[in-house]
């Protein structure tokens, strides 16, 4: 069991991020949602770049896809291009303090949702708004209690 | 630690092939129709994660009507029983009105009105995706949904399905940008477009001139042409009309007839030209 549990610890976070980010919420909250799956992604990045890292982005990018109903690539392009950032500098990341890594989790969501809605502009013409960026700042101050949770998951299951 | 991924291509590969496949994904599925059955597989491949990020909403509202007491439960009934008597009331008068006018339409050799067969769905979730308004419904392919379906709630036109799975299906609300609807004025049958605006409470209707008998308060129905929404639904309200002289066009806007912003049980019509008709026991065979 313990075992098993283990090896999908990384698959079954990820599958629980998705579900956060599809779950649907009072209309109040809806837009401050934080962005989940690139949370969880960051943080497995920064954990263990050598098993997760752009393929894995991309593939859940792909989901995302499907479960928002967007053209499919968008996601998995923003996704992938965020993830790599973080995977090429993870070692610099590592040593930096929570609210640091929280602040540059915030940076990589800007340049996420600016990518998804830059290339949601090119396929249908919409107009930025600027409460599309709320998100930026819950999934910049869910960070750290992501951090946390997670990190106690990967000490108790030894997940490496 | 683990170095079997390591030996892989390098950081840098991945993301060009990462980002060459999104490239190539988005112009397969913008630009191409036929991917539209490849999404078929994949949304019904996922609808076991939207089913269970569905759960705890529903458990809630399960355990709400749990917990309702038997005065609220005696007190719904009886309203419910009292629109039920006023809506037979009218059904009765309609059934008249019906009738007569297909007679009419005989006598004058043109074509009777076929009947709309219906179903009921519920809404399962609205998307968090802020640049375009869509919902899901739990019904797909196996009640014989398909792409382009009206969709309607107690009050009007809700949107379309802009794609099927299995079990689920997305509809795009008319208030999306993307989408436009075929009306006309009830009052003077005068045809116009209504597209989305983007936001929920408001439809845009473009290219009116000047000169066109248009007023605030006017009811827009659906048209029939473009063959996707059946004649004669309520789409909205016209609630602003701007005669700027030094515009080409009057600005006009309109309220949706739905209320997009609470949907909870939708009607989904097959009209007689459907390329598939419903499959399933709970169809609502309303005709006498």
């Amino acid at each position: 069991m313990n075992l098993s549990l283990r090896q999908h610890a990384i698959t079954l976070s990820l599958l629980v991020a998705l579900m956060l980010q599809i779950m649907p919420m009072p209309i109040l909250v809806d837009p401050y949602r934080p962005d989940w799956v690139l949370l969880v992604l960051a943080y497995w990045t920064l954990a263990l770049p050598q098993r997760v890292n752009v393929g894995v982005a991309f593939l859940n990018g792909l989901v995302l896809d499907v479960l928002l109903g967007t053209a499919l690539g968008v996601h998995s392009l923003a996704l992938s291009l965020v993830i790599f950032i973080l995977a090429a500098n993870y070692q610099r990341l590592r040593n930096y303090s929570v609210w640091q890594q929280a602040f540059m989790v915030g940076l990589l969501a800007a340049l996420y949702h600016l990518v998804i809605f830059w290339l949601q502009h090119l396929l249908t013409d919409i107009y930025f708004l600027f409460d599309y960026l709320w998100p930026v700042l819950t999934t910049m101050l869910f960070w750290p209690w992501c951090f946390a949770i997670l990190r106690k998951i990967r000490r108790q299951l030894k997940v490496s | 630690m683990d170095t079997i991924f390591t030996r892989g291509p390098s950081l840098l590969s991945r993301l060009i092939l990462a980002c060459l496949l999104s490239v190539l994904l988005i112009i397969l599925d913008a630009r191409l129709d036929s991917f539209s059955r490849v999404r078929v597989y994949l949304n019904s491949l996922v609808s076991p994660l939207q089913y269970m990020a569905n759960l705890p909403g529903e458990m809630l509202n399960q355990a709400s009507s749990a917990l309702t007491t038997q005065r609220q439960l005696l007190d719904r009934n009886a309203q419910l029983t009292r629109q039920n008597i006023l809506m037979s009331e009218r059904l009765q008068r309609f059934d008249l009105l019906r009738r007569e006018n297909d007679k009419l339409r005989t006598l004058l050799g043109s074509p009777v009105r076929p009947d709309v067969r219906k179903m009921v769905a519920e809404l399962m979730a609205v998307d968090n995706n802020p640049y375009s308004h869509q919902i899901m419904i739990n019904k797909g392919t196996l009640q014989g949904v398909y792409e382009g379906q009206p969709v309607l709630d107690d009050r009007g036109i809700v949107g379309q399905v802009m794609q099927v799975g299995t079990t689920t299906s997305r509809v795009l609300l008319i208030a999306d940008v993307t989408h436009g609807v075929p009306v006309r004025i009830m009052r003077n049958d005068v045809r116009l477009v209504a597209s989305g605006s983007g936001t929920l409470n408001r439809l845009v209707i473009n290219h009116v001139p000047h000169s066109t008998d248009i007023e605030t308060g006017d009811i827009l129905v659906t048209s029939g042409l473009g063959e996707v929404f059946p004649e004669g639904y309520p789409v909205g309200r016209i609630t602003a009309v701007l005669r700027d002289e030094s515009r080409p066009f009057a600005q006009v806007q309109a309220e949706p007839a739905a209320q997009l912003d609470r949907l909870k049980y939708l009607l989904l019509l097959w009209p007689a030209d459907a390329p598939q008709q419903p499959v399933s026991e709970e169809e609502e065979d309303l005709e006498p």
